[in-house]
């Protein structure tokens, strides 16, 4: 088991109160494992993946545990987290375009990463890892400005695997792309996966489409909860949370005109969480909703591998 | 890289020209007349002796051309390095007079320019990771930032040279010594150099320190740092990056501030009757001596020039981005 995250809690601090952008979290990452993280803007999927790697300021780790490898994270002492960035969590951000230092040469700044770490560059693995993701050596002696867009996402790729993690999170790393990079992008980080240059991965994304083509599961939440988490295929195809049901039909089908049937949303609007309401957080917009739905239904285990928090769901 | 530097001696040439051109206009458009001073100082009683006096300094100095001839004349004296005669102190040459001011004015500026932008920016990337110093040193930035040279030189004057007693206020050595290599002279130029350049000094260190402390604090939160933070780097590396990307602001604000830092450094010497280009230039207006207030600003306008042109080669160097829009090559 790569990871194993129990019952983590991280709050927002807020002038209004705290946000309880993760409330309550469990699940587990397998070895080799590529696991998606789907969800809506504000539902807590990139407060878990930031929670992992590094808190920012306003974030409050409240409570639960995270696992990796056998060892506890501890995620809230800022220093004692640094043995594991890098060399056992790492991180390809959401902002990879603006996330090297203008005013130093690629390859010097690799150097001095690897240094201040205390690990040793090793020229000729880096430029065979360049080279794996389509980039020639050249890269090394150039400033971030003199490379494109998608080369600089490259180049942050290449050194946030650059130590072989236990698990790789990957933000949001295709939002900012158009489609034929998403697939060079995804079949990239599939890539790391069966080099072996990472065991496990969590990729975020709100494009559910685009992460069934690489990911063993997906794991979807709703507002700071955990909705459902299973086999991408069975999460696509057989959903059980009214939510992922919704949110899959929502979802355009290739073939399908949508001249007669329009596409619909899901109506109405995510709780707050500043002061979400108790029980199921999807009840108001839910069309199963009954009475029961007022008490926090359990993410619980409803096939092999299938986790689903939902009443009606059995 | 060439044409870049081409284009920017270009500009430089062309300001130049139109510096050097209001220059000379800005004397000869002043209410007044040298030569009328001049011949009340020489205190001739009888008239056709003033008449002849006034018509032979008319032809010395040149001023019975029309201002056209007078415009390309100066040009052309200009170009063999002759700035003409000063009339306040008739008949030294104006060359003669700068060339022994300048070394004062110098000894002033450059120090109190490099050492405080030097000094500024090692504060303020200092008190910008500190809580209480930057509560409690803020303040006190913006008071010295915002405090007039010629006020801050008062105060010191009146504080440490009056009250005090521990500084002379005035002069650039004490009266009673004469130029020479002896330690009591250097000692004495010490002690006068000291209050001009501490008022120079503290103002400008105010605006470094504040300007760098908020490049640095903006620096940290660049996507740059959360992600060699979310690697495990460490703050040394981390802080050297981001003092790196932040000096660059201040190296462009060095170059729009050193006319400022010039001008002030002129008042100064004013305040502290320090023997340097700003009490010539005062001594040039007073005595409605053209060649001489030529002269003074003429240096002053080389001066600044050269030091912005440094300015932007060391830009170049600093920083890759501005190679790159020099045509491609890096």
């Amino acid at each position: 088991m790569a990871l194993k995250v129990t019952d983590l809690r991280v709050y927002y601090r807020t002038l209004r109160g705290e946000v309880k952008a993760l409330d309550g979290v469990t699940f587990s990452v397998a070895d080799g494992e590529i696991m998606g993280l789907a969800g809506e803007s504000g539902s807590g999927k990139s407060t878990l993946a930031k929670s992992l790697i590094r808190l920012d300021g306003r974030m409050r780790h409240v409570g639960g545990t995270v696992e990796l490898d056998g060892r506890a994270m501890p995620l809230s002492d800022d220093t004692a987290m640094d043995e594991f960035r890098f060399r056992k969590v790492s991180l390809i951000p959401q902002y990879s375009m603006s996330a090297l230092n203008p005013t130093r040469k690629i390859g010097k700044m690799i150097g001095e990463l690897l240094e201040s770490r205390g690990e040793r560059p090793d020229r000729a693995e880096l430029e065979r890892r360049l080279e794996l993701v389509g980039l020639s050596k050249d890269v090394l002696d150039r400033y971030p400005i003199e490379l494109s867009g998608g080369m600089k996402q490259r180049v942050v790729m290449v050194i946030s695997t650059l130590l072989n993690p236990s698990l790789l999170i990957a933000d949001e790393v295709t939002s900012a792309l158009d489609v034929s990079s998403q697939k060079a992008v995804a079949t990239t980080l599939l890539g790391f996966r069966d080099h072996g240059l990472v065991t496990s991965m969590m990729v975020v994304t709100h494009d559910i489409s685009l992460v069934y083509q690489i990911a063993d599961t997906i794991m979807v939440m709703y507002a700071g909860r955990l909705a459902e988490k299973a086999p991408a295929d069975a999460l696509v195809n057989a959903p059980r949370h009214p939510y992922t049901q919704q949110l899959i039909s929502a979802l355009p089908e290739v073939g399908v005109r949508y001249e007669d049937r329009r596409l619909t949303g899901i109506p109405g609007n995510p709780p707050s969480l500043l002061n979400p309401p108790g029980g199921c957080r999807f009840r108001d917009r839910c069309p199963l909703a009954s009475g029961q739905c007022a008490e926090q239904p359990p993410f619980a285990e409803v096939a092999p591998g299938h986790f689903v928090a939902c009443w009606k769901a059995e | 890289m060439r044409r870049y530097f081409g284009r920017k001696l270009l500009i430089y040439g062309l300001t130049f020209f139109v510096a050097v051109t209001i220059n000379w206009m800005i004397p000869r458009f002043m209410p007044g007349d040298p030569v009328s001073s001049m011949l009340s100082r020489a205190n001739v009683a009888q008239p056709e002796a003033v008449e002849a006096m006034r018509a032979h300094y008319n032809a010395l100095f040149g001023f019975d051309l029309p201002l056209w001839r007078q415009y390309l004349n100066f040009w052309g004296a200009l170009l063999k390095g002759d700035l003409g005669i000063s009339i306040w102190l008739f008949p030294t040459p104006v060359t003669d007079v700068i060339i022994r001011a300048v070394p004062y004015t110098l000894g002033l500026l450059l120090p109190s320019i490099l050492l405080s932008w030097f000094a500024g920016n090692r504060f303020g990337a200092f008190a910008a990771r500190r809580k209480w110093l930057d509560n409690s040193v803020l303040p006190v930035g913006y008071v010295l930032t915002a405090t007039p040279y010629m006020w801050l030189a008062i105060l010191l004057a009146w504080a440490l040279g009056i009250v005090a007693g521990v500084f002379p206020v005035a002069g650039a050595y004490g009266f009673d010594l004469q130029p020479s290599w002896s330690w009591e002279f250097v000692g004495s130029l010490a002690q006068h150099w000291f209050l001009p350049f501490a008022s120079l000094f503290l103002v400008a260190f105010g605006g470094w320190a504040i300007g760098m402390r908020n490049m640095i604090i903006y620096e940290l939160e660049a996507d740059y740092v959360n992600y060699l933070r979310a690697l495990g780097a460490p703050m040394r590396l981390v802080r050297r990056y981001a003092f790196r990307n932040a000096i660059l602001p201040q190296i462009t604000g060095l170059a729009l501030q050193l006319g400022v830092l010039v001008a002030g450094a002129l008042v100064t010497e004013i305040v502290f009757s320090y023997p340097g280009l700003g009490h010539l230039i005062l001594q040039a207006i007073q005595n409605q001596d053209f060649f001489l207030l030529q002269g003074t600003f003429l240096f002053i306008v080389i001066g600044v020039l050269i030091a912005n042109f440094v300015i932007d080669v060391a830009y170049v160097l600093v920083d890759p981005r501005t190679r790159t829009g020099m045509g491609g090559q890096a």
